[in-house]
């Protein structure tokens, strides 16, 4: 049998290959990972307004009367909370104590909600998802017709606004509208994003994407809009500290120990949601924390961290030179008897241990 | 793709300048870009001799780590300091003030194993 993986093209493919973008494969998925350099994309947007294309993201349709009791079982947070043009980053915890895949669920109204899942798992998740929709919610997956546009940084309102009848400055964080956008209809136009820049996601139909993302350009080429990349994507969200599916958190980790208490609410019965809150009762044994590094060294995914007696308490599972603050950081699980804020910890790096302090995300703070 | 005439590469996308018995060591233009902005050069052997295809040092770009290994047996005679204040010589250029090392040639009959222009070409695709 031909083992090949077909690897997937977004709509915009060749547009980014002119731009002289490095594509990689990345989640099944061919895409644009640095167009000029990973730090000045990255500096764009903290400073600017950037554009990613991040069409690989995979995007589900739930309807009927029955679709939010559908999302309540099978999401951590709690959907009832929402109202129309509201959007909830949630997780889907799997019944083993870890986690299905992150994701953002948005109310269109209240009986239709679009959930957006992680381009790895969008088989994964929709399986799941289906195994538990026994009162005929109506599920579509979308992914393969949709692009997503983020545009990010503190100009990404005033480079857009002359796009659309939406009020984009004044549109609060996790609100959403759905409307015309630079012409295409039905763009869902999101106050979200993954970089901790401030800015907009920008759901609409493949068909339109080309003409979206060039006029996007064009509105926001008095503000010296760039195209960037995952590589800026990653280290940006970094500094955030926000949590990367596959890395930081995956089908092991618990929601808890992830950190992710915030969107695990137990006024709901969802999925394995029993023992978790057993395990918030009790402790959990290994937290997710944050840390930068005292010492010049750069901490990558799978190093292991030390103790001051030179044991091993735990591993890396993000990090990078923060091109904002020029020192290394990252996220890693430890014992929860050494996750204490402040606390000195060391990065096996290589041969040596490079000396780095437990801190509390976000690392960059503006 | 810058490609320089008078260096020897290796499939490890370093190059050698031969200067007599010594010879200057580098990461290409093609592993420059690959690798994207470099943050880091760690290169702790100087006064070592290391054999070819072993570890010298390792460059930290800002996604990703690639060490760097010696193309032909020698001893570390120097190191490009100023990579330590700006390893991002190493991209702006990488076949001069983004050298990394300086090594003594102990055999000098490795010299044909390394690889010319024309061969690194079909190496990358160039």
């Amino acid at each position: 049998m031909d083992k090949t993986i077909e690897i997937k093209k977004i709509a915009l493919n060749d547009l980014h290959e002119q731009l002289g973008a490095k594509m990689m494969p990345f989640a099944g998925y061919n895409m644009p990972v640095r167009y000029s350099s990973d730090i000045e994309e990255h500096q764009t947007v903290r400073e600017g307004v950037g554009i990613f294309d991040v069409s690989h993201m995979g995007e589900f349709i739930l309807k009927g009367p029955k679709a939010l009791d559908l999302i309540q079982r099978v999401t951590s947070n709690d959907a009832s909370k929402l109202f129309d043009g509201k959007a909830q980053y949630s997780c889907l915890p799997n019944d083993e104590g870890g986690i299905v895949d992150d994701l953002l669920v948005y109310r269109i109204s209240e009986e239709e909600y679009l959930l957006v899942v992680n381009a790895s798992n969008i088989e994964k998740d929709w399986n799941w998802i289906s195994k538990f929709n026994t009162e005929g919610v109506e599920m579509e997956n979308i992914s393969d017709n949709i692009s997503l546009f983020a545009v990010q940084g503190p100009k990404a309102a005033e480079a857009l606004q002359s796009l659309t009848q939406t009020d984009l400055k004044n549109m609060k964080y996790y609100t959403f509208e759905k409307g015309e956008f630079a012409g295409a209809p039905d763009v869902i136009i999101s106050a979200t994003g993954y970089t901790g820049a401030g800015g907009f996601e920008l759901y609409l139909k493949n068909e339109y994407a080309e003409e979206v993302w060039k006029k996007i350009m064009e509105a926001g080429a008095d503000f010296n809009i760039k195209p960037i990349g995952l590589g800026a994507r990653d280290t940006l969200r970094l500094e955030m500290g926000f949590c990367l599916y596959g890395n930081d958190i995956d089908d092991q980790t618990s929601p808890l120990e992830a950190g992710l208490g915030w969107i695990t609410k137990f006024n709901k019965e969802f999925t394995n949601s029993e023992s978790l809150k057993k395990q918030k009762e009790e402790g959990v044994q290994q937290k997710l924390i944050g840390f930068v590094m005292e010492e010049k060294g750069i901490p990558r995914a799978g190093y292991e961290i030390y103790n001051s007696q030179d044991e091993v308490i735990g591993r890396v599972t993000s990090g990078t030179q923060s091109p904002s603050m020029q020192i290394g950081l990252g996220l890693g699980y430890v014992q929860k008897a050494n996750s204490a804020e402040g606390t000195e910890i060391f990065i096996g790096v290589r041969k040596r241990r490079i000396k780095a302090k437990i801190a509390r995300p976000p690392f960059y703070k503006g | 793709m810058n490609l320089p005439e008078n260096l020897k590469y290796t499939e490890d996308h370093e190059w050698i300048r031969v200067e007599g018995k010594e010879a200057y060591i580098g990461i290409t233009d093609f592993a420059q870009k690959e690798l994207g902005d470099i943050v880091y050069v760690e290169i702790e052997t100087e006064g070592e001799t290391i054999e070819k295809g072993e570890v010298f040092g390792t460059v930290e770009a800002v996604k990703t780590v690639s060490d760097l290994f010696m193309p032909l047996n020698g001893e570390v005679l120097e190191v490009n300091e100023e990579l330590e204040g700006e390893p991002e010589l190493v991209n702006s250029d990488p076949y001069g003030k983004g050298w990394m090392i300086k090594i003594s040639i102990e055999d000098e009959s490795q010299l044909d194993s390394l690889l010319s222009v024309e061969q690194y070409k079909e190496v990358v695709g160039a």
